[in-house]
């Protein structure tokens, strides 16, 4: 007997159902059996008749007119663990990530010991089942050990659950192991994932290449060593018809790149994160090291690319880009800080803003966020239908508030967003039928075992 | 292209023996007929003829090899001629200019067939220009080994019958095998159904055009196949580069009882030697007596080398024959 059918029946009543898979955005209701959805629709049942209806210990929940929408599925996450456990690890990520709404993160592989392995995709695999709060998933290395020489398993490593292939921060610098990895990836469904940066024109630089990195005396890194990598990479996708997927792009020329791939008909998706359309270059300031991202924020010609490439669906998806540094590794001169900064929790409000800002629709704004990651990904969740994962959450988009570091769940509090307004905020999370997190009882947000 | 068919005997109108591409099904069967000839002979007590008697075979062999070039002595030994082996390392020498001397120096000693191997795809035909005597190629680089093909074809025919409406899958490393070109070759020249099987890496650009299906999925590839020949993967390919380790090669590649069982319940195996076993074959699959043709295939190789052989030796004194192919 599965748990699906065994398991226990709540309903969601009063909810605004937004569905990006469908494009589905009305009032109704939602009813949950074990970790899947049973129903869903406008007038599942007259309140009345449900609670005489449901079966002993049926739970019916009033969301008081929020929206539902999918579960967000977070396509780029660095989790820290196995290896550097002090800077976050997969419960604190998994908390941070249920209260931003996250109920499935995708890591990278760029752990220690890199994930270039069968057995590290199980161990993966066992601690998110031992944690039990959101789902995880990984990606694996491209390339033993991150070397950029040799390929790794992709076949073995497909079949353990690797959702892609990557050298996580580190592009993929050799075009023949590059040619390759797309053709012989082909055989098993699974998208290569770029870091698109030439590494010898970044070599050195901390920032973006321009007035300001001048006026700070910091060494830049340029534009196009963005649109470079992009461009040739799209040559091998040509040349070998393989999936490939460029991770965090961050420049006008890069969006620019793609769309012309997209309209040419080649398998070519696209990610960006939140800070490379909430902020600029400026945002570095005064040798502000939470502001130090690799690719670097950009110029505001840039930051406006990124945002008109999301309205017009060129971008795919936005990832968070949750990137967790200890104090140590950011308390530091400018050039010798870490890159990255954390972003599970702020990925869900950040994105919210181009929808107050009338710059993408509520529903294609939480389709980037869900439905279309997950359809790239090849995974079952990111939509409200029959039979789907009951991976959802009830959120309210105008509800003011501030971004407060001290209050995330994060081991690492790297953000620059400290003390930003924004608008919009998750009530509740629910993973597999379960409540992962709920906004009025923060001691509840506590996972269990046993879906 | 049509050979022409002079009347008489003498249906393989060619002085050298350099690919199976170009050659028609006529010329195919008869240098198969003759090879056929041989293997009752082969069998007996007395296997000595005496039609090369007099000749001499040098085999030049410019990469190392033991099965084909011990296949040719004894051929040529079998039908009473004398059988050099030259063995040149090519790693000592410069190549080109060393090749066309070597060519030089031995026609200077009048051999009427030299069987060369080379490691560069197009040298035999090179050191071919340069000599007056028979060349039969015993394998250049990734381009034809004619003579693995023949072999091949004599033992699919005797086991079958026939070779045309037969399904061959070829397995392995396509791209960088002689093997598989000859192969793709005359089987297609003689209207069996072609298909290669292996990673997209180990595929050769517009392998279709060959005339050819291809698959990357060896059950897919060998359903209802009647033949499977697998091929031998370098261990230079295997780590990292071309596919990623032994071990998921074997899982997508090697042919095991499980793959085995997508092909035709009767079908066999073939491999053109050394086996790397539990790399492209499983030893349960390759050492099966009832499915596996592999010893088979290394007794018709005396047969055919000895049929070639022959063949160009009686061609040798006609001055009106055409160099190609």
């Amino acid at each position: 007997m599965s748990a699906a059918l065994s398991g226990r029946r709540v309903a969601y009543l009063n909810v605004r159902l937004l569905d990006p898979a469908t494009g589905l955005d009305m009032p109704g209701q939602i009813l949950t059996e074990g970790g899947r959805i049973l129903d869903i629709g406008a007038k599942l049942f007259e309140p009345t008749l449900f609670k005489d209806d449901m079966p002993d210990g049926a739970e019916g929940i009033d969301c008081k007119g929020l929206c539902l929408a999918p579960g967000l599925v977070d396509m780029r996450v660095q989790l820290r663990e196995p290896g550097e456990e002090h800077m976050e690890n997969m419960a604190s990520a998994s908390q941070a990530a249920a209260a931003g709404g996250v109920t499935t993160m995708v890591a990278l592989p760029n752990t220690q010991p890199v994930i270039d392995d069968v057995s590290l995709i199980e161990f993966v695999a066992r601690r998110a089942r031992e944690v039990g709060i959101t789902r995880i998933r990984t990606y694996a290395a491209l390339t033993k050990g991150l070397q950029g020489k040799e390929l790794t398993e992709l076949g073995l490593l497909t079949e353990a659950g690797a959702l892609g292939f990557t050298d996580g921060t580190q592009a993929i610098v050799n075009a023949v192991t590059l040619r390759r990895a797309l053709s012989y990836g082909r055989m098993f469904d699974r998208m290569v994932i770029q870091h698109p940066e030439e590494p010898s024109l970044a070599r050195d630089g901390v920032m973006n290449e321009g007035e300001i990195a001048a006026r700070l005396g910091l060494s830049g890194i340029p534009a196009c060593a963005e649109v470079m990598m992009i461009e040739r990479d799209l040559r091998l996708v040509e040349l070998t018809g393989g999936r490939y997927h460029v991770a965090h792009i961050s420049t006008s020329e890069s969006v620019a790149a793609i769309r012309r791939a997209k309209r040419q008909g080649l398998a070519v998706t696209c990610d960006t994160a939140p800070h490379y359309f909430a902020l600029n270059e400026t945002a570095v300031g005064d040798y502000r090291t939470f502001a130090k991202l690799s690719p670097p924020l950009r110029d505001e010609m840039d930051r406006r690319a990124i945002v008109d490439g999301l309205a017009d669906g060129t971008i795919d998806a936005i990832a968070s880009d949750h990137a967790p540094h200890d104090q140590e590794s950011k308390r530091l001169p400018f050039a010798q800080a870490a890159f990255g900064i954390i972003g599970l929790e702020t990925l869900l409000p950040l994105t919210l803003e181009l929808v107050h800002n009338g710059q993408m629709t509520l529903l294609h704004a939480l389709g980037a966020l869900s439905h279309r990651p997950a359809r790239m990904l090849g995974l079952d969740c990111g939509r409200l239908a029959k039979g789907a994962p009951a991976d959802f959450i009830l959120f309210d988009p105008d509800r003011p508030g501030r971004i407060d570091v001290t209050r995330m769940r994060s081991k690492s509090k790297n953000s620059p967003f400290d003390g930003r307004p924004v608008q919009g905020s998750v009530w509740r999370t629910v993973m597999g039928g379960r409540t992962v997190f709920d906004a009025d009882a923060p001691k509840q947000a506590r996972g269990s075992r046993g879906d | 292209m049509t050979a022409p068919r002079p009347d008489g005997a003498r249906r393989y109108p060619y002085r050298h023996l350099l690919g199976i591409e170009g050659l028609s099904p006529d010329e195919i069967h008869f240098l198969l007929d003759r090879s056929e000839s041989y293997v009752e002979q082969n069998r007996r007590a007395d296997k000595k003829g005496n039609s090369l008697r007099g000749r001499t075979i040098i085999n030049l062999f410019f990469e190392n090899s033991t099965r084909t070039r011990t296949s040719f002595e004894l051929a040529g030994k079998r039908l009473g001629g004398d059988v050099i082996n030259m063995s040149v390392s090519t790693s000592s020498i410069k190549k080109g200019e060393t090749l066309i001397d070597t060519a030089m120096t031995l026609n200077a000693m009048h051999p009427d067939v030299l069987v060369v191997r080379h490691s560069d795809s197009g040298a035999v035909r090179l050191l071919a220009e340069k000599v007056n005597c028979a060349v039969i190629n015993g394998g250049d680089g990734s381009h034809e080994h004619p003579t693995q093909a023949l072999l091949d074809a004599l033992t699919i025919r005797r086991r079958r019958g026939r070779l045309d409406g037969l399904t061959v899958a070829i397995c392995g490393d396509i791209a960088h095998s002689r093997v598989a070109r000859s192969n793709i070759h005359l089987l297609t020249t003689m209207g069996t159904r072609v298909r290669v099987v292996a990673p997209p890496t180990l595929l050769p650009a517009q392998i279709e055009r060959f005339g050819v299906e291809a698959f990357t999925d060896m059950r897919r590839g060998l359903a209802g196949c009647d033949i499977i020949m697998m091929l031998r993967l370098q261990t230079e390919r295997m780590k990292g580069s071309f596919v990623p380790s032994i071990r998921e090669y074997f899982h997508f590649f090697g042919l095991d009882r499980d793959k085995l069982a997508a092909a035709k319940p009767d079908a066999l195996i073939m491999h053109p030697g050394p086996m790397n076993r539990g790399t492209e074959i499983d030893s349960e699959v390759a050492d099966d007596i009832d499915r596996s043709l592999i010893q088979e295939q290394v007794e018709m190789g005396v047969a055919v080398r000895m049929a070639c052989l022959e063949v160009l030796a009686e061609n040798l004194p006609d001055p009106s024959l055409r160099n190609a192919p």
